[in-house]
């Protein structure tokens, strides 16, 4: 009972991130965004995964938008009325993809699909192999380490982007908005206000 | 009403996913459109926790007088997922930081737009 409580916080809380145009308050509510997820996931048992969102989901990456936040305007600029289309294009996708829901395994069921294939023989396994008691960790670094080592390139990669972005002096600003030279002040102002 | 609760999980994550689509086609925001992408990407990892559980299962950390544990494969592909979509969200907000600093706003339909500062300062003092 209690996950579908979370799930409903979880849909007005989304709704609320679209909706709102100041930035600040749409990190704030993704950090609570974040945090409601991290509870399901305690709820659904898996609490290694709960951990890492919390730490990760709402507290991390709360801190880069912040950082962003910093840098950029925090009020988004307001579009006028709803876009017809967007909602169209989502609208089809989403009954596309509840016809699609009706063909999922029960939810819980301990003989679904996912349940019968290697998940048991983790379960029974890791511990003879590994000696650790907590399965995700073995699971993680010994039975599907090499999809582990993946993620580290996957994250190198994106160290070295970030850093390749952020490393060059943004000297150009001058050659692509010549008449800008007081705009940093003029927004300093505008978050004051 | 089991037939309701067996699926429930289901949509509400199809729900949570069209909300961040919408989020991610429908705003000119380009923080906005990473927020979007993250409430897709959160969408998807409780899709496949909810996989994973088994009703009256527990955490699969071995330990006395548990017999039923849930599937601890989709929790290792999630935390995989989980640190992965954060170096994604950092590499977006950095080019967002490098669009704002070369074109003065992140706002898609305003890049390079001069008048932009001076326009929002004003609605922002009227407050909307």
């Amino acid at each position: 009972m209690i996950d579908i409580g979370l799930l409903l916080f979880l849909l007005v809380v989304a709704i609320a991130i679209v909706k709102v145009r100041d930035l600040f308050a749409a990190a704030m509510l993704f950090a609570i965004y974040s945090l409601l997820s991290a509870a399901l996931f305690a709820v659904l048992d898996a609490g290694d995964v709960a951990l890492t969102e919390a730490a990760v989901g709402a507290g991390f990456s709360t801190i880069l938008v912040l950082a962003v936040l910093a840098l950029a305007r925090r009020y988004e600029h307001p579009t006028g009325g709803h876009n017809l289309l967007a909602l169209f294009v989502v609208g089809v996708t989403g009954a596309a993809l509840i016809y699609a829901t009706l063909d999922l395994p029960e939810f819980g069921a301990a003989d679904n699909p996912a349940q019968i294939h290697v998940g048991p023989h983790y379960i029974e396994q890791s511990y003879p192999d590994m000696g650790v008691p907590n399965m995700v960790a073995a699971v993680l670094a010994s039975y599907r380490s090499i999809d582990t080592m993946g993620e580290v390139f996957v994250i190198f990669a994106a160290a070295l982007g970030v850093y390749a972005l952020l490393s060059v002096k943004p000297r150009r600003r001058q050659f692509v908005l010549p008449r800008r030279p007081r705009s940093g002040k003029a927004r300093d102002e505008d978050d004051e206000s | 009403m089991m037939t309701f609760l067996s699926f429930f999980n289901y949509w509400v994550v199809i729900a949570l996913m069209m909300i961040g689509f919408y989020c991610v086609i429908a705003r000119g925001n380009m923080v906005k459109k990473i927020m979007g992408l993250n409430l897709f990407q959160t969408s998807v990892f409780i899709l496949f926790i909810s996989a994973g559980k088994v009703v009256g299962g527990s955490t699969p950390i071995l330990r006395d007088g548990v017999e039923v544990y849930s599937n601890p494969l989709p929790h290792v592909l999630i935390l995989t997922a989980i640190v992965v979509g954060v170096a994604i969200t950092a590499l977006g907000l950095a080019l967002a930081v490098r669009i704002q600093e070369a074109y003065g706003s992140i706002e898609d339909d305003h890049l390079g737009d001069e008048d932009d500062d001076a326009e929002l300062a004003r609605m922002n003092r009227e407050g909307r």
